[in-house]
């Protein structure tokens, strides 16, 4: 008896062993927007090379920032994309640098809540911008009228719902609305949170959401995937090229197509309100964020082969999920990108 | 006279006539040791607490000084932070909170210890307890899917119509801001305040009550002017045991409250409190003083349940003192 024990225990312990050399684990950590997607990637590849395993923290941008420059994860993941003084301090503590990696797109999408009216509005950069600057307070303002022709719109005061908690999906709006407007853009800015001028804070989209439904007379951003996810009904934005457009995988890819032509070869570029006739206005990429420099080599290895996949691949499983893919011109500049990591 | 019994701590009275060896083998001293580590244990939690928030809000302390306290604007974009509007919230909600919870709370307290059939107490106070534990996101939903409806369709508009001359029942009724928070507090501090009142006054002594009646005090004369004096202090520790709770509270509050930082003189106005803004925006806090502002305000709301504990001692205090002498006259 003692003796099968033993042997059992050498076994178990040599197992462990060969579990132990064999799987190389990654670890990596940040935005939460891109979470379902990434961890459907890592899974599949997992399955696909069986000794690579990917774990991924869905932390928020801010902290896959934070940890990628502390080092405390192989690879960082955000909606936004790091700035001159994060990048530095990167530069600063490692003595090399990290790059970024779109991965998939997302969208941002108005919503809005006005009894007695089920049609799809027409928002025009301004109509957004004045509602959220607190300028537009009516819903029968001509802004909003005038592209909304044959829809009675009353003349109750828009209540704003805007995001309480740090998200990306803030950062997109108001680096949309920066751009589109200069007085916000002096005067709020862009960011992961900001000083709203007016409006009520909820938290999540699922708060926005739920506030917009309950509110009447209410406006409100919500992700376009939970959008879709949860059949919400939302407006179409015009787009620099003068369309109303509705934001759909489509539209938000070729949001990202436009863009692709002046990217630049970091690919840290906002693509709100960019040029293009069926181009979504509000979109965004999401980031990985790599080092240029591992000190081991099987670990880069997996890394650029996730990445080499990803951009080939993985690309198939975005529509499942609703996530908009990359046009083809990004994903072979990330290619070439992809041999700067050493 | 207010009997008061003094508990004697057993090991003092033995202490010096035997030896430390003696004592070190019955246990008395290491039992001593151990209970004295996990009371010191307390201290040194707290004063760790502070020292580690003192250390991590030196930018903003220095950038901001004492202005961190009087203005309003916070900015995480241009890096403009005062933590007013929150200190306000923070106060307005919990004492919204403590005005509608402590003569509820009291009251079925009263009821519960002190007119109700024993058998019918025991049986409220399991559900009381049962309360008591639920986590504060429940309250939250219900807050959210309950309360601010109601508050928009029927409360608001009807305190409007018919106070609606005084400011703090003014402005657009939302559904959120400090009334629904003050109200959803007060739905989860009430259970605090029964059942801690209830136990205190069950044990007020059976003597206090019986000596009132035999003087020939009716029921409740005796229950409101022996035996809840008698508790008097008892009953203050459950309301600051549910002030702490109400000034900490962080997800229900968030999810009612409207996360607006503005300072209103209407209770109807969206507002925000500190524990809600340092979870909303702690996580994608970047920038260094961004996230130093938000510990700071941890400092700030460590400071105020600080005041308000010693306010409460001192109020112990006071009444505690009128109340023996009326004791004695």
């Amino acid at each position: 008896m003692k003796r099968i024990a033993g042997l059992l225990l050498v076994l178990f312990g040599l197992g462990v062993f060969v579990w132990a050399q064999g799987a190389l684990s990654i670890n990596g950590a940040g935005a939460t927007f891109p979470y379902p997607m990434y961890s459907k990637w890592f899974d599949e590849y997992h399955k696909k090379y069986g000794n690579i395993q990917i774990n991924y923290q869905s932390i928020g941008s801010g902290g896959g920032i934070k940890q990628v420059t502390e080092g405390t994860v192989d690879f960082g993941a955000s909606d936004a994309i790091m700035n001159e003084e994060q990048l530095k301090a990167f530069q600063d503590k490692h003595g090399f640098g990290v790059l970024h990696f779109p991965t998939v797109l997302g969208a941002d999408v108005p919503t809005y809540n006005i009894p007695g009216v089920d049609a799809e509005l027409n928002f025009t950069q301004a109509a957004i911008a004045g509602i959220f600057l607190g300028k537009i307070t009516k819903w029968n303002d001509p802004e909003i009228t005038g592209p909304n022709k044959g829809v009675n719109l009353p003349a109750n005061d828009i209540v704003v719902v805007h995001r309480s908690d740090g998200s990306g999906t803030t950062y997109i709006w108001t680096d949309y609305l920066s751009k589109i407007s200069e007085e916000w853009k002096t005067k709020v800015g862009k960011g992961a949170s900001v000083n709203w001028p007016v409006g009520l804070g909820s938290k999540g989209n699922e708060g926005v959401a739920g506030m917009v439904k309950q509110t009447p007379n209410s406006f409100g951003y919500v992700e376009l995937i939970y959008a879709i996810q949860n059949n919400m009904p939302y407006g179409r934005v015009k787009n620099s090229s003068g369309a109303f457009i509705k934001a759909d995988l489509a539209s938000v890819t070729a949001a990202a197509a436009g863009a692709a032509k002046n990217m630049p070869d970091d690919f840290r570029v906002s693509i709100t309100d960019a040029p293009g006739k069926t181009a979504y206005p509000i979109s965004s990429f999401t980031w990985l964020l790599v080092p240029t420099k591992f000190s081991d080599v099987t670990k880069r290895d997996a890394i650029k082969g996730f990445v080499k996949w990803m951009l080939a691949d993985g690309q198939n499983y975005t529509e499942a999920l609703s996530y908009a893919r990359l046009p083809k011109e990004v994903v072979a500049m990330e290619l070439k990108a992809l041999n700067n990591v050493q | 006279v207010a009997t008061t019994t003094t508990i004697v701590p057993s090991a003092s009275p033995t202490s010096g006539s035997r030896s430390f060896l003696s004592r070190l083998r019955d246990g008395d001293e290491i039992v001593r040791l151990i209970t004295f580590l996990f009371a010191a244990s307390v201290v040194l939690v707290t004063v760790w607490l502070v020292f580690e928030l003192w250390r991590e809000s030196v930018l903003p302390r220095h950038k901001f000084g004492f202005n961190f306290f009087l203005t309003s604007v916070w900015d995480p974009v241009f890096d403009q932070f005062g933590a007013l509007p929150f200190i306000y919230g923070t106060l307005v909600t919990a004492a919204v909170s403590l005005l509608i919870a402590v003569p509820l709370g009291i009251g079925a307290a009263i009821f519960l210890a002190e007119l109700a059939p024993a058998r019918l107490s025991d049986s409220l106070e399991f559900f009381i307890d049962l309360l008591a534990a639920v986590p504060s996101v429940i309250y939250g939903l219900l807050g959210i899917f309950i309360v601010v409806p109601l508050m928009r369709q029927y409360v608001q508009p009807a305190l409007k119509q018919s106070l609606g001359f005084l400011p703090i029942f003014q402005g657009a009724a939302y559904g959120v801001g400090f009334l629904t928070a003050g109200v959803v507090l007060a739905i989860m501090i009430i259970p605090y305040i029964i059942s801690v009142s209830r136990e205190v006054l069950l044990s007020v002594p059976r003597d206090q009550r019986e000596a009132a009646l035999s003087l020939g005090a009716t029921r409740w004369e005796s229950t409101w002017k022996v035996v809840v004096p008698f508790a008097r202090s008892g009953i203050f520790g459950s309301i600051f045991l549910a002030l702490a709770r109400a000034l900490g509270e962080t997800m229900a509050v968030t999810m009612v409250i409207g996360n607006t930082p503005v300072i209103s003189t209407s209770l109807f106005s969206p507002g925000y409190s500190i524990a809600a803004v340092i979870a909303n925006e702690f996580t994608e806090a970047t920038g260094d003083l961004y996230l130093q502002s938000l510990i700071e305000l941890g400092l700030v709301l460590f400071l105020i349940t600080f005041i308000l504990n010693g306010l409460a001692r001192l109020m112990i205090v006071v009444t505690s003192r009128r109340g023996g002498q009326l004791g004695n006259a």
